[in-house]
């Protein structure tokens, strides 16, 4: 059995530990852990013309500055235990694009961390954790 | 070269210096920038605005009406054929998820709208409504539909033949399309254009983009702080456009592009809360618009007077035409560069056909201008130039008057809504300004450093004059822009042609799907 385990990891220690408790599953399931990176972003923000010049610049940087101080160091971290890893970095709705990754691997499990923001603060800002487990397609494990 | 701009950059920041000096000791530097205004610019106003020999009706004025006459008909009324498609790009449906963290369809129309939707549809619908009557509201939802397919042709070349540099950063306008697309059809004279089109577009940032906006930002102010010299409202405004602009304090610019839509969301709503609390008014209002749109109701120069001061105001709110909105549609990410095209079409449907209708309503229905019982006509004002306004108003003073008939405290909010348009506006013009003149001088700090230190000098200029001249000078540079743009249109249309039956029969046949999100 070759089961993937999405886990949402943002370089926080929150990730640090959700991707620690994935590798433990992992290694007793020989499941693949898949790192997924999302950079928040959303289609309809209001952006100034220069920023809408500068973009596709950006974004490119963007993706380089995540892929090296994000998604490398979890990666070798994750191969020098051994666990079969793969990679994710996408932009959009963090809770929304861990789904979508989700279901297109047809993933066994997605992995969190929590940040322990205060009640008031996700009722305001809304929290990633708050919104994956009422739209998650398979089961979803929040480590706090 | 570089020596003289860097030469021309100090002439004018101790040009600038010396305003400020003259102006701490002469309190009538306000009449003195005007009279020297007028007379610098006269002879420009006059040209553009010159009418059909024997009539009253400007060339400039059929020069645009004919054009989206031309294109709505050339591309079979693709304005009102693709409107559901167009909706749907906005929506993101067509988007490839994999493209996100790109420019997308609906920041690309929000970022251009930002730069169209401002004081045109405040006070220059004031402005319409004050000197054509109720009449120019018709002419002016007909030019700002009939314009979605003048915007149609340019946005989409603006994307098709726009630059994309190494690292990766875009520039777009119809400097390019000019250039390489006449280049690419093998015809002559592409290059003339893009110049003569760069300098009406950077008269054009310091116009229309600048001096109107300063202007009507300070009468907004007067209005609510009481009566002061303008050159302090054009200090205060040159300084902060200066942080953005020069010191690239970016937070500014991106605070207003964010609460500028929620202001016109505001300015809308109170609008139409407005023509709820006199629903049965409705009726008389569109009565009045009918009506005045082939008699003119007494207006000034009658019905021909009512159809130019709509179609004026139509095209100076919505920029189709002009060519300002291709600078602002290239950025965007896609492969097929017509799905820019359908979506620019929307920008004057929603600025000219729902804000700008929304403002002459309000100002109808709010009886705001005095009409002869006797005659059911329109009275004149002493001069005989304008429609007689209950609190002898005029421009934004008018809006403001109308909406705080209805609500006291609105024109305090009508007073920020018109500084954070006049401030959002003068941002995209500063850029469009700038794309044109690097585009003719060539990209480089000194270079852009020049350009930026003069758009703050007009920002003080234009909030000293009074409004006739800078109104006057803000349109013929604008429709200056047009007059080359057109024609550059008219030649590469056929590309435009080609793109979008393609385009068409792809969608028709399934090629092009919709993405699952």
């Amino acid at each position: 059995m070759n089961d993937k385990f999405v886990v949402g990891y943002d370089g926080s220690e929150a990730a640090r530990r959700a991707l620690d408790f994935a590798m433990d599953r992992d290694a007793a399931q020989g499941a693949t852990v898949v790192i997924a990176h999302v950079l928040e972003w959303s289609p309809y923000s209001f952006l100034t013309p220069t920023e809408l010049e500068e973009r596709h610049m950006r974004r490119k940087e963007e993706l380089n500055r995540a892929e090296k101080s994000i998604i490398t160091p979890a990666k070798a971290a994750v191969e020098g235990k051994g666990v079969p890893v793969e990679t994710v970095l996408r932009y959009g709705h963090i809770a929304d694009t861990l789904c979508e990754v989700a279901d297109k691997m047809e993933a066994a499990q997605i992995f969190i961390g929590r940040n322990g923001h205060s009640r008031f603060g996700s009722r305001v800002f809304g929290s990633v954790a708050g919104s994956l487990v009422q739209t998650a397609p398979v089961p979803c494990t929040i480590v706090p | 070269m570089n020596r003289l701009t860097q030469r021309a950059a100090l002439a004018a920041t101790a040009f600038l210096l010396f305003a400020g000096a003259a102006a701490a000791q002469e309190q009538t530097i306000d009449d003195r920038i005007n009279a020297v205004f007028s007379g610098a610019t006269g002879w420009f106003v006059s040209f553009i605005f010159s009418p059909f020999p024997g009539t009253s009706f400007p060339w400039i004025v059929a020069w645009l009406v004919i054009a989206a006459t031309v294109f709505t008909i050339y591309f079979g009324f693709i304005q009102f054929r693709a409107f559901p498609h167009s909706i749907a790009l906005v929506k993101g449906d067509y988007s490839d998820p994999d493209d996100a963290g790109e420019v997308s369809h609906f920041q690309a129309l929000a970022t251009a709208l930002s730069g169209t939707v401002g004081l045109g549809n405040i006070a220059g619908v004031a402005v319409a409504v004050g000197i054509g009557g109720p009449g120019a509201t018709f002419w002016m939802i007909l030019a700002g539909l009939m314009g979605m397919a003048s915007k149609f042709t340019e946005c989409t070349l603006g994307v098709k033949y726009r630059n994309e540099f190494e690292d990766g950063h875009v520039s777009g306008g119809p400097m390019y399309y000019l250039t390489k697309g006449f280049a690419e059809r093998g015809l002559p004279g592409g290059g003339i254009l893009a110049v003569l089109f760069s300098i009406f577009c950077i008269l054009g940032s310091l116009g229309g983009g600048n001096m109107f906006q300063a202007n009507q930002a300070h009468q907004a102010l007067t209005g609510v702080l009481g009566d002061y010299p303008g050159f302090i409202t054009g200090l205060i405004f040159a300084a902060i456009v200066f942080v953005v602009i020069i010191g690239g304090l970016k937070s500014i610019a991106s605070v207003t592009e964010k609460v500028v839509p929620f202001m016109a969301v505001i300015y809308v709503g109170t609008a139409l809360i407005i023509l709820i609390m006199n629903a049965d008014m409705i009726g008389w209002a569109f009565g009045q618009i009918f009506a005045g749109a082939f008699t003119g109701l007494g207006v000034a120069g009658g019905m021909v007077g009512a159809l130019i001061q709509g179609f004026k105001r139509a095209a100076f709110s919505n920029e189709a035409g002009v060519g300002s909105a291709a600078i602002a549609h290239s950025a965007v990410r896609t492969k097929e560069p017509i799905t820019e095209g359908f979506v620019s079409l929307l920008e004057p449907f929603i600025d000219t056909v729902v804000i700008c209708t929304m403002t002459a309503l309000v100002i109808i229905i709010t009886q705001q201008l005095v009409i002869d019982e006797a005659t059911g006509n329109y009275l004149l004002n002493e001069a005989g130039t304008a429609i007689r306004t209950v609190g002898d108003t005029s421009g934004v003073g008018l809006t403001a008057a109308a909406f705080g008939s209805s609500f006291s405290w609105f024109p305090t909010i009508l007073a920020i809504a018109v500084i954070l348009f006049a401030f959002s506006t003068m941002i995209s013009w500063s850029y469009y300004g700038l794309k044109a003149w690097t585009f003719l001088f060539g990209e480089g700090k000194t270079k852009e450093l020049v350009f930026k230190v003069i758009f703050c000098i007009f920002v003080i200029i234009g909030a000293s004059a009074s409004l006739g001249p800078v109104i006057d000078f803000s349109d013929a540079a604008i429709f200056a822009m047009a007059v080359v743009n057109i024609i550059g249109l008219y030649f590469l249309m056929p590309i435009v042609k080609r793109e979008v039956n393609s385009y068409l029969d792809r969608l028709k046949s399934g090629e092009i799907k919709k993405f699952k999100h």
